[in-house]
């Protein structure tokens, strides 16, 4: 298969599954990747979200917006990125 | 091994409740999810009592629902949001009573998943098309319409999509006929991503964006985005078209705003609870919302009803003309347990399904119209404006004031814990569980059995033996007479307001009856031993004497028929001529044994007569006898039995369908040794066939006709009541929770519909069976927080229960804080404090302050005996009873101490605490002799104990990633033993002989064992999957069963030779250096199952549940489900199952569109379990398929169900 026909058919995967991977994804772009993956599975699996819920005390509706919450930035500050 | 899975009780918590019209009738339904579940529920506006109606098993997770009518139908449709990856659409179909599935669309991978779709559904409220939304990016819209055929039709999707961005909430606008509009609070964390800084991410915005489905263009456009507050998490559309302005509510911390595009906002402030140790700093949000629409004087008015996420209820109503809205109003409505949905019905009621604990039916009394002080959005924006900030604005929390609780559906939701013992040596084992959270807990006394309700008991002169109710013509609504026949009389006693006795009835008073019936259009018939009366409408007397010495010693009847049997084994034929006389028909028919019971059914419609008679003989047979008057008492079939029959009956059940003359017409035969037998009875043939038997109690039986939910149900008499009812096409055989009963008729009056008469000793009672469907008759005792563990003291038969709140006001810094309030000068509104934990919950703190009590409970009378509340911020998490080998405190070594451990200063994230405590409590008489705990030490340890054991009398403790063996000593706790470090951290123990399985939060389970010798502790096998375990129990010495955080039940083996040589390694040696294996111990387990079962499984016991049954693996769930799983004994069993399984499968495809085999397999695929609940669903298919499926089997179609049948029964209910 030519080169350029498997980029593009990466870029199109890349485009449609959000956290799909490349050669350059650093640490942090997999790591946050994974969190917003366990976070919304949190936020989507009831028993999840209730089980959270009944060990911090707090209703499910504050869970759910404060998981959600938590996916815009799960690991902290992006790092400087580094010129080469 | 192979495990046949099967559920007890379903789940009781519910993810989401809807209204709507769903049968297309006048009257509004509920539908529920409940985790894998959908039930229709059906309020009574009479009694305000809920009737679950259907409920039906998806074997799939249930994420959302929405209600959606199409344009101009008058019946609501059901649209599912999935773990399937498809948008699937129903109909509840009222006269099969099913759910149908209209449409079923993929478009994207299967679980619940962050890009995929399922998470959010809103439906355009013209019905003309859906939107299904994920957490993250995607958002599809569907258009809906109807073919030529008045058939739903659904477009192909159109994509909303938006990279980078999560959804918060999305909602269908109303918008009348325009083109329909999505609202959707967005935020986009492109830039976040990508700035090192912080700067973008503190600049993040999220967004109210509206997205326009342009029906021309079949086209999805972004039509409006417009900034909102941060906090922002729910909407709330706002009717619009004819009714009202349209736009949106937004909810957001302390903030209620409207929005819609090209208007003005307006504000409103969520009001708090005024509350002297209130948290101002923590905002509050709305967990919950309504929307109730009614019609006056032509005009569509409306208002809301929001839900803080304290529980308080405010309604929220609009000012607006012309689509303007000039102002809005917010009042405090009432307080009620914080729901996950709310529906309020157009007959007066408000439904809560609650978050966690019991789902309650409000009847609305008022609708908060008196002049309260209310808010208005133009008044806050002023003083906003002024102050340059938000006000606070408060409000003072009151009882219920316009809501009235009518009925309550029992949730087991929070299940945290149960546990399986027979205290009170009865027959089987009762469930003992802890449930709810907060203010709300329990501690449950679960035992198998339909609840009665009693609506009287009445004193009787003397002892009877028998009870018929009676009506005074054929077509009568209701009975008019109750007869009661004692030893040498007969009572006759009038149904009015009143029971009262009565003469001048035309019975026979000083003689005992044998059978009391109404017959043909107005007259009476009473059955006694030296006769038949036949007793006219004018009390006119027509008698049939028994001959010569003889008596009659059984009789049936019916309508039209009487057959009596006489004491030397003759039969005597009786039938209604047209002329209103009875006739005795010319023969008698002479049995060769002595006759024990006699049966006939009812009179089919349309027809004269019933075809048979059931005859039982003492020579342990039943005979089936025509009744044609060609062929009249000439034997038909003939059945063999394991006892003596006395007791038949013969009635039809609405097992396989709901019309009268499509049920199954079955022979009830009750023996003398305590075994009841159903065969089934051929109406034209006579022949009997698929007979099921089973032990019912040690006593004979009796059975009886009743009524129940307008169907045919049996009453069985023996050591306890049961009852055989048919609930959802499917006959149930339950025991109910009341004391043995003497003898039984249906009672139906003006002031009971469908009760029954009873009579036990010298009482008459009058019983009603509300709720169907129930397995589990439950004792309720309240606790105050939220309990973590719980153990049983053997020697009192007392539960100790630890319970601990997170971020809660302990009773002692309540009294100390308010206090330092009081002296501050503000005054405290006694009313308030002094409110019920149980309705408004008990007052927040910070985080990481807790409450936390030790509760002593006597489970025979429910009461609490101790609590123990703990101070100093310092949580209980386990408790255990341990008797001790050497302990300086017993008197007598057989004593056993109750082991608590506890935390000091706990902190979730990240979880650590100052210092854990392991609290030792010796329980003694008080000086009422009431058991009472005493402290006799506490000893500080790193980490907080989460598992403790009791371990040849030493304390096992599983404290951090340590597990240690504790002994007593005088002043503390003496460790005598420590393992190597777990990985995360240990979460149970369980222990056999000197072996221990511990289970790791994170990393499954490790077997190590104990080595008395040299006294260590070696861990020397462990999983190789990494399971989050929340429950683990010992099948066998080998064998252990887990139960993981995400749903999964797994099985994992020991091998024996590693067994084998661990056991005899005297020394030890061997297991100490022996090198580790993949980062591990040195020997691995093996999965012999596993199983998805869709919801945490809380924990885990081999028990058995019924008299005689198998042992069984007993799970519970934290939405509160009870499930078992029966190993198989046989090969050839499991290969049935796996066959039907299979057809199953591809004959009963899932409701909600997930393949069944890839549900079961959610994270692991599904090893030897079987999926009983499935396998059930064999009863309900259509019977052609049913045929298909058995022939496929090699079986009929009664071989499979017994088989079904068969599996649940053995073993459990």
């Amino acid at each position: 298969m030519e080169a350029n026909n498997m980029n593009s058919q990466l870029e199109h995967l890349q485009s449609k599954y959000a956290g799909t991977g490349h050669a350059d994804t650093t640490k942090y772009d997999w790591m946050t990747n994974i969190q917003r993956d366990s976070l919304a599975s949190m936020v989507s699996h009831n028993s999840l979200l209730s089980y959270i819920a009944v060990a911090e005390n707090e209703s499910k509706a504050r869970v759910r917006a404060n998981l959600l919450e938590k996916m815009v930035l799960p690991c902290g500050l992006p790092p400087e990125r580094k010129e080469y | 091994m192979y495990l046949y899975g099967l559920t007890l009780n379903n789940t009781t918590g519910i993810n989401q409740a809807i209204r709507g019209n769903f049968s297309g009738t006048k009257q509004q339904e509920i539908i529920v999810a409940r985790q894998t579940r959908l039930e229709l529920l059906k309020p009574d506006p009479s009694t305000g009592k809920l009737h679950t109606i259907l409920s039906h098993e998806c074997f799939g997770l249930i994420r959302s629902i929405a209600p959606f009518r199409l344009t101009g139908a008058s019946k609501d449709l059901l649209i599912l949001g999935s773990d399937s990856g498809r948008i699937v659409i129903l109909e509840y179909n009222p006269t099969k009573n099913t759910f149908d599935k209209l449409q079923q669309e993929t478009y994207g991978k299967t679980g619940s998943r962050r890009i995929v779709p399922g998470q959010y559904l809103a439906a355009d409220p013209k019905g003309r098309a859906v939107m299904i939304g994920a957490i993250e990016k995607q958002k599809l819209v569907y258009v809906l319409n109807r073919d030529s055929a008045a058939n739903l039709t659904i477009s192909s999707p159109l994509e909303a999509h938006r990279t980078n961005t999560i959804h918060h909430h999305i909602v269908g606008l109303d918008v009348g006929f325009d083109n329909p509009i999505f609202a959707c609070l967005e935020v986009d964390y492109t830039d976040a991503d990508q700035d090192p800084t912080g700067d973008a991410f503190r600049d993040v915005e999220k967004v109210l964006t509206y997205y326009e489905l342009d029906l021309g263009l079949n086209h999805v456009v972004r039509k409006w985005s417009e900034p909102v507050e941060r906090t922002a998490n729910l909407l709330v559309p706002v009717p619009g078209g004819t009714d009202g302005p349209s736009g949106v509510l937004v909810c957001s911390e302390n903030l209620i705003t409207y929005k819609h595009q090209d208007m003005p906002d307006l504000r409103l402030p969520i009001i708090r609870r005024a509350q002297p140790l209130e948290d101002a700093k923590r905002g509050l949000i709305i967990s919950t919302s309504t929307v109730h629409k009614m019609k006056i004087n032509k005009k569509t008015q409306f208002f809301f009803l929001l839900q803080s996420e304290a529980g308080d209820i405010y309604k929220v109503t609009m000012d607006h003309a012309d689509g303007v809205v000039n102002n809005m109003t917010l009042k405090y409505f009432d307080t009620v347990p914080v729901a996950a949905s709310l529906c309020i019905l157009k007959s007066g009621f408000l439904f809560a399904a609650n978050e966690f604990s019991n789902h309650q039916l409000y009847s609305i009394e008022n609708l908060g119209d008196d002049d309260e002080e209310e808010l208005t959005a133009v008044d806050f924006m002023e003083a906003e404006e002024e102050q340059g900030e938000t006000p606070l604005v408060y409000f003072t929390p009151r009882a219920l004031k316009n809501l009235a609780l009518v009925d309550e559906l029992e949730s087991l939701s929070p299940f945290m814990a149960s546990q399986v013992h027979n205290l009170a040596d009865e027959e089987a084992p009762r469930i003992y569980g802890i449930c709810g959270t907060g203010a709300r807990a329990s501690f449950r006394i679960m035992n198998q059995g339909l609840e009665v309700s009693e609506l009287a008991v009445s004193e009787l002169p003397g002892n009877p033996s028998a009870v018929w109710t009676t009506k005074l013509r054929t077509d009568d609504a209701y009975q008019s007479y109750i007869v009661v026949s004692f030893t040498n009389a007969t009572l006759i006693l009038s149904i009015g307001e009143t029971v009262e006795e009565v003469s001048d009835t035309g019975f026979m008073t000083n003689t005992p009856t044998l059978a009391v019936q109404q017959l043909g259009e107005d007259a009476l018939v009473q059955v006694y031993a030296k006769g038949v009366r036949h007793i006219f409408a004018d009390k006119r007397v027509s008698e049939w004497r028994a001959p010569g010495s003889l008596a009659i010693v059984q009789a049936a009847t019916n309508n039209r028929q009487v057959i009596v049997a006489l004491s030397n084994g003759e039969l005597v034929y009786f039938e209604l001529d047209n002329m209103g006389q009875l006739n005795e028909h010319s023969e008698h028919k002479q049995m060769s044994t002595f006759v024990t019971s006699l049966a006939l059914g009812d009179v089919p419609e349309g027809r004269t007569r019933f075809p048979h008679v059931a005859v039982g003989c003492d020579d342990q047979t039943v005979r089936i006898l025509n009744l044609d008057p060609e062929h009249c008492l000439e034997p038909l079939s003939m059945q063999a039995l394991q006892g003596m029959p006395c007791s038949l009956t013969i009635l039809e059940m609405f097992d396989t369908g709901a019309v009268r003359g499509h049920g199954t017409l079955y022979l009830h035969i009750g023996m003398t040794n305590g075994v009841y037998m159903r065969t089934a009875l051929d109406i034209v043939t006579g022949q009997l066939s698929e007979s099921r038997t089973r032990f019912l109690g040690p006593r004979p039986i009796k059975l009886f006709k009743l009524t129940i939910h307008g169907q045919p149900a049996l009453l069985l008499l023996t050591s306890k009541p049961w009852l055989s009812y048919t609930f959802q096409n499917r006959l149930n055989l339950t025991p109910l929770s009341y004391e043995s009963l003497e003898y039984g008729s249906s009672f139906v009056s003006e002031q009971c519909a469908e009760g029954m008469v009873a009579v036990t000793g010298n009482t008459l009672r009058i019983l009603m069976v509300e709720k169907l469907g129930n397995t589990f008759n439950q004792v309720t005792i309240p606790l105050k927080y939220t309990p973590r563990q719980f153990a049983l003291h053997q020697p009192t038969s007392t539960f100790v229960v630890v319970e601990s709140d997170h971020a809660t006001y302990s009773a002692s810094e309540k009294a100390s804080e308010l206090s330092v309030k009081a002296a501050e000068g503000l005054e405290v509104d006694e009313d308030m404090m002094a409110l019920d934990p149980q309705q408004v919950g008990h007052i927040r703190h910070k985080k990481n302050k807790w409450a936390s009590c030790i509760r002593l409970i006597e489970p025979f009378t429910g009461q609490t005996l101790q609590e123990l509340e703990l101070d100093e911020n310092e949580a209980a998490f386990s408790v255990a009873a341990v008797q001790f080998v050497n302990n300086p405190h017993a008197n007598d070594p057989y004593e056993q101490f109750i082991v608590v451990g506890t935390g000091q200063d706990v902190q979730l994230q990240p979880s650590k605490c100052k210092s854990g405590y392991i609290r030792l409590y010796r329980p003694l008489l008080g000086d009422d002799q009431r058991v009472q705990l005493e402290l006799i030490h506490k000893t500080a340890v790193d980490e907080v104990p989460l598992a403790l054991a009791a371990f040849h009398g030493r304390l096992l403790a599983g404290v951090g990633k340590h597990v240690r063996i504790y002994d007593v000593g005088r002043k503390k706790m003496l460790r005598k033993c420590e393992s190597r470090p777990l990985p995360t951290k240990v979460r149970s123990l369980q222990t056999l002989g000197d072996r221990i399985v511990i289970g790791d939060v994170q990393e499954s389970v490790h077997y190590a064992r104990y080595h008395r010798n040299d006294n260590t502790l070696a861990i020397f096998a462990d999983d190789t999957t990494p399971r989050y375990l929340t429950a683990t129990t010992i099948v066998d010495y080998d064998t252990v069963a887990c139960g993981d955080k995400f749903g999964n039940l797994s099985v994992s083996r020991l091998e024996k030779k590693v067994s084998d040589e661990v056991d005899d390694d005297t020394t030890g040696n061997r297991i100490h250096f022996e090198k580790p294996y993949l980062n591990g111990a040195p020997n691995k387990l093996q999965t012999l199952c596993n199983y998805f079962t869709g919801d945490i499984i809380t924990s885990l016991h081999r028990t058995t549940l019924v008299v005689g049954g198998r042992e069984v693996i007993l799970a519970t769930s934290l939405l509160g489900s009870i499930s078992m799983y029966v190993p198989f004994v046989a090969k050839e069993d499991v290969e049935f199952f796996q066959n039907l399984e299979m057809h199953m499968r591809t004959e009963a495809p899932p409701l909600a569109g997930r393949d069944h085999l890839s549900y079961r397999g959610y994270y692991a695929p599904v090893k030897n379990v079987i999926d009983g609940d499935l396998c059930e669903q064999f009863n309900t298919l259509p019977a052609e398929k049913r045929r298909m499926v058995a022939e496929e089997l090699d079986r009929s179609v009664g071989e499979v169900q017994k088989k079904i049948e068969d599996m649940r029964v053995r073993s459990g209910y």
